[in-house]
C-alpha cells in the first residue's frame, strides 16, 4: 500500500492526503427519492515535502480540482484524513482535530492559484486592495506595513514599477499581468503551500513560460511547495519533481518526473503520453489505445486499490486481485 | 513619501479616466442623454421654488401652491336674455351676455337681480405675464404648483427607489450566499409580494390609515423591494457567488460577512443602481394615480392637480381650461418617461453586451 511504502516518519512532509473521499450527491428531484452518488474523488494518498512539487494530471472531470477544492476547505471532504505540518508545534495536524489558532495557521500557509486570470481578481477593486487582501484578513501589520509588502511583491513578481499599477484595476492590465498579481496576491502572506490549479492553461503560450519560470524561481526563494494541477504532462514535467496521474478519482501511477515519462505503466498513464504531439510533422507518435469504459469496469470492480512499488519511489495501481494491473 | 505621492497622483488621474469614460458611455446612448435633460429639467424646477420664495421674486401670499391667492375679480352687469331671437342686440343665443355683463344663468356662487353690477371671479384664469401657467379654480398658481408637484415626486422617488433597491439588494444577496432555506423563504416571500396587486393594496392601506407622502414611499419602497427585484438581484449574486475571487477570499480566510460586504455587493450594486432608476418611474406612476383618487393626505401634487380639476368639472371641458390639465399630466408623463430613458442609458454603461461596437 502506498501509504505503507512511503510513510518515512519525517517532519519533512508538509501535507499528506490519506483516502480522500469526495462524494457528490445528485437528487434525482423534488419528488424522487432515489439519490445518486458522484465519485469526484474516491480515496486518494499522497504526499508533498516541504519545498517539493508535485504535479496532478488527468483528463478534464477526473477529479483534479475537487482534490484541490477539499484540500483548501472550499468543499467539506466526505471522509479521509488531511494533515498539514505546523511549523510552531512542529509536527503533522490533522485539518479535523486543530482548533481556531490552527485553523488560521492552516489558511495562512495555504494558498490557491486559480485558472482564469480574468475572474479572479475582483474586478471593482484596485490591484493594491486585492493583492493586499489576504494582509486585511489576518490583521497582519499597519496600513504602512501593508503597502510596502504590496510593493515589495510587485516587484518580486515583475510588475515594475509598482506605483503605475498599484491604483489599478484588473481590467486595465492584460491577462498574463493579472495572473501575476494573482500569484503576488497568493505570495504576500509567504505560505508553503500553494495549490495552482492550472494557472497558465488560460494564458498565451508565449506568456506562459515567463508565468512557469517566474513561479519556480519564487518557489525556490520562498521554499514554496506546489499542488500543480493540469492537464499538460509537459508542463507538469516542467514544473514539478514529483507526478501522480489521476483517472476517475482515483491515482493510477505516482513517480519522479522522469521516471514516469521515461517508464510509464500503467496503461492509462501511457494512453496520456502518447498522446503528446511531437513538433515534427514527419514523425507520429504511436498511438496507445485504452478502452476507458473497460479500464473503468475494472478499477471500479476492484475497489481494493493496491499500488505496487515498481522501486525509486514509483507506484502504480494494481486492478485485479493477483496484484496485477490489466494490460489492455 | 516621493513614491507615495505620484502613487495618489496616478490614482487621481485614473479614478478621473474611469469617471470620463463612463460618461462618455453613456452620452453615446441618445435616449440616456434625453431623459438626462427631462430629469435635470424638473429637478431645476423642484428647486427653483424655494429660490424664488426665499429671495422674495414671489411672495407667499400669491404664488403659494396650496394657500395663495390673487383677486382676480371683475365688476359684472347682470342682464336677462330676451326670449326671442334674433334681436337687434343679440344676433346669436350665445352672444346673450355682451361685454360686462353676465346671464342670471350663469350666476352659481352670488345671488343678483336683473339690473345689478356684481362682483364675479376670473378663475381659473388663462396664462398671463403674473402667472405663465394660468391659475386654478381657487386663484392659486398652476406653475407653482408643478414645481411643488415635482418635489414630491422627487422625494417619493427617490425616497421609495432607495428603500426598495437596498431591501431587495440585502434580501438578494443574502438568499444567493446563504441558499437553502433561507434562499427558499426568500424566493416564496418575493413571490407572495409579486402576486399582490400593488394599486389595490393600497386602496385598501389608504383606507385603513392617512397616507402621507412618507407612509406612502415607505409602502412602495417595501412592496417593491420584497418583490421581483429580489428573483433578479439574487441571480446576479449567485453568478458573484462562484467567481474565483470570492473562492480565493474564502481560502484565505474571509469570514462570511466580509465576502458578503467587499465582494459579492459591490458587484452587484450596478445592477441595484439600474433597478433604483427604473423604479423610480414606478414610484411617481403610482403617487400619481392615488391622489387622483383622493386616497392619500397631501397637499399638494400632480395627481392631486388633475383630481381637482376632475372635481370641478374641468376636465370634460376639453381643452378649454387646459393649463389645468396639460401641465400636470404631461409633468407626469415626461419625468417618468425620463427616468426610464436615463435607466436604458446606465443599462448601456454597465451591461457591455448592449454597448454599440
Amino acid at each position: 500500500m502506498l501509504t505503507n511504502a512511503v510513510r518515512v516518519v519525517s517532519v519533512n512532509n508538509l501535507i499528506e492526503v490519506r483516502n480522500l473521499v469526495k462524494h457528490f450527491e445528485v437528487s434525482g428531484g423534488l419528488f424522487s427519492r432515489n439519490k445518486r452518488i458522484i465519485k469526484a474523488v474516491d480515496g486518494i494518498d499522497f504526499e508533498i515535502k516541504a519545498g517539493e512539487s508535485l504535479g496532478l494530471v488527468g483528463q478534464s472531470g477526473c477529479g483534479k480540482t475537487t482534490t484541490a477544492r477539499s484540500l483548501c476547505l472550499l468543499d467539506p471532504k466526505t471522509s479521509g484524513d488531511v494533515n498539514f505540518y505546523n511549523s510552531e508545534s512542529q509536527k503533522m495536524e490533522s485539518i479535523d482535530e486543530i482548533d481556531d489558532e490552527g485553523l488560521r495557521q492552516f489558511r495562512r500557509n495555504m494558498q490557491m492559484i486559480f485558472q482564469d486570470p480574468y475572474e479572479s481578481l475582483n474586478p471593482r477593486w484596485t490591484l493594491k486592495d486585492i493583492i493586499k487582501e489576504p494582509l486585511d484578513i489576518h490583521n497582519i501589520g499597519d496600513l504602512k506595513d501593508r503597502e510596502e509588502a504590496v510593493i515589495e511583491i510587485l516587484k518580486t513578481v515583475g510588475l515594475t514599477p509598482p506605483q503605475n499599477y498599484l491604483s489599478r484595476y484588473p481590467h486595465e492590465i492584460s491577462g498574463g499581468q493579472r495572473q501575476r498579481v494573482s500569484i503576488a496576491r497568493t505570495l504576500i502572506m509567504k505560505p508553503k503551500f500553494v495549490i495552482c490549479d492550472e494557472p497558465t492553461s488560460m494564458l498565451d503560450v508565449s506568456i506562459r513560460i515567463s508565468i512557469m519560470d517566474l513561479m519556480l524561481n519564487l518557489a525556490k526563494e520562498l521554499n514554496v511547495s506546489y499542488l500543480y494541477i493540469t492537464h499538460d504532462l509537459a508542463v507538469a514535467r516542467y514544473m514539478c519533481n514529483r507526478i501522480a496521474v489521476m483517472f476517475n478519482g482515483k491515482i493510477v501511477e505516482i513517480a519522479e518526473s522522469e521516471e514516469l515519462l521515461q517508464n510509464p505503466i500503467h496503461p492509462y498513464t501511457k494512453r496520456l503520453i502518447s498522446s503528446i504531439p511531437i513538433p515534427d510533422p514527419n514523425y507520429k507518435r504511436e498511438r496507445y489505445e485504452v478502452n476507458y469504459d473497460e479500464l473503468d469496469k475494472i478499477i471500479s470492480n476492484n475497489p481494493d486499490k493496491k499500488m505496487i512499488d515498481i522501486g525509486n519511489g514509483h507506484f502504480v495501481a494494481s486492478h485485479d486481485t493477483k496484484g496485477f494491473f490489466i494490460e489492455t | 513619501m516621493d513614491n507615495l505621492k505620484n502613487e495618489k497622483e496616478i490614482a487621481k488621474s485614473l479614478r478621473r479616466k474611469a469617471i470620463s469614460k463612463n460618461w462618455k458611455l453613456f452620452k453615446q446612448s441618445r435616449l440616456g442623454m434625453v431623459g438626462l435633460i427631462i430629469v435635470f429639467f424638473f429637478f431645476i424646477l423642484s428647486i427653483l421654488q424655494p429660490i424664488l420664495f426665499l429671495t422674495g421674486i414671489w411672495d407667499q401670499g400669491t404664488y403659494n401652491p396650496v394657500v395663495g391667492y390673487v383677486d382676480q375679480t371683475q365688476d359684472f352687469l347682470v342682464v336677462e336674455c330676451p326670449k326671442e331671437f334674433p334681436t337687434e342686440k343679440y344676433e346669436k343665443r350665445t352672444d346673450c351676455p355682451g361685454r360686462n355683463e353676465v346671464n342670471i344663468k350663469t350666476l352659481f356662487y352670488s345671488d343678483g337681480e336683473v339690473g345689478e353690477t356684481i362682483q364675479l371671479n376670473l378663475q381659473p384664469a388663462p396664462p398671463s405675464r403674473d402667472h405663465i401657467l394660468g391659475t386654478d379654480s381657487l386663484g392659486r398658481d398652476v406653475f407653482s404648483q408643478i414645481m411643488e408637484g415635482s418635489q414630491v415626486a422627487f422625494l417619493l422617488g427617490i425616497l421609495s427607489a432607495t428603500l426598495g433597491v437596498g431591501i431587495s439588494t440585502l434580501l438578494g444577496t443574502i438568499a444567493a450566499f446563504f441558499g437553502g432555506r433561507v434562499d427558499a423563504y426568500l424566493m416564496r416571500q418575493s413571490d407572495l409580494v409579486l402576486m399582490l396587486p400593488t394599486l389595490p393594496l393600497l386602496f385598501i392601506i389608504s383606507a385603513f390609515a392617512e397616507l402621507k407622502i412618507w407612509h406612502l414611499a415607505v409602502v412602495l419602497g417595501t412592496i417593491g423591494g420584497l418583490g421581483g427585484s429580489v428573483i433578479t438581484i439574487k441571480s446576479q449574486a449567485l453568478q458573484v457567488k462562484v467567481k474565483p475571487f470570492v473562492d480565493s477570499a474564502r481560502i484565505t480566510g474571509g469570514s462570511n460577512m466580509k465576502i458578503l460586504f467587499s465582494h459579492v455587493l459591490p458587484n452587484v450594486a450596478p445592477l441595484a443602481l439600474l433597478f433604483m432608476v427604473f423604479s423610480v418611474t414606478g414610484a411617481i406612476a403610482s403617487e400619481s394615480v392615488l391622489s387622483f383618487l383622493g386616497l392619500l393626505n397631501i397637499e399638494m401634487s400632480w395627481g392631486l392637480m388633475i383630481y381637482l380639476a376632475q372635481v370641478e368639472g374641468y376636465i370634460f371641458s376639453g381643452l378649454k381650461f387646459w393649463w389645468l390639465i396639460l401641465p400636470a399630466g404631461l409633468s407626469v408623463t415626461f419625468l417618468t418617461g425620463g427616468f426610464y430613458l436615463v435607466g436604458r442609458g446606465l443599462d448601456e454603461v454597465f451591461n457591455p453586451r448592449l454597448r454599440k461596437r
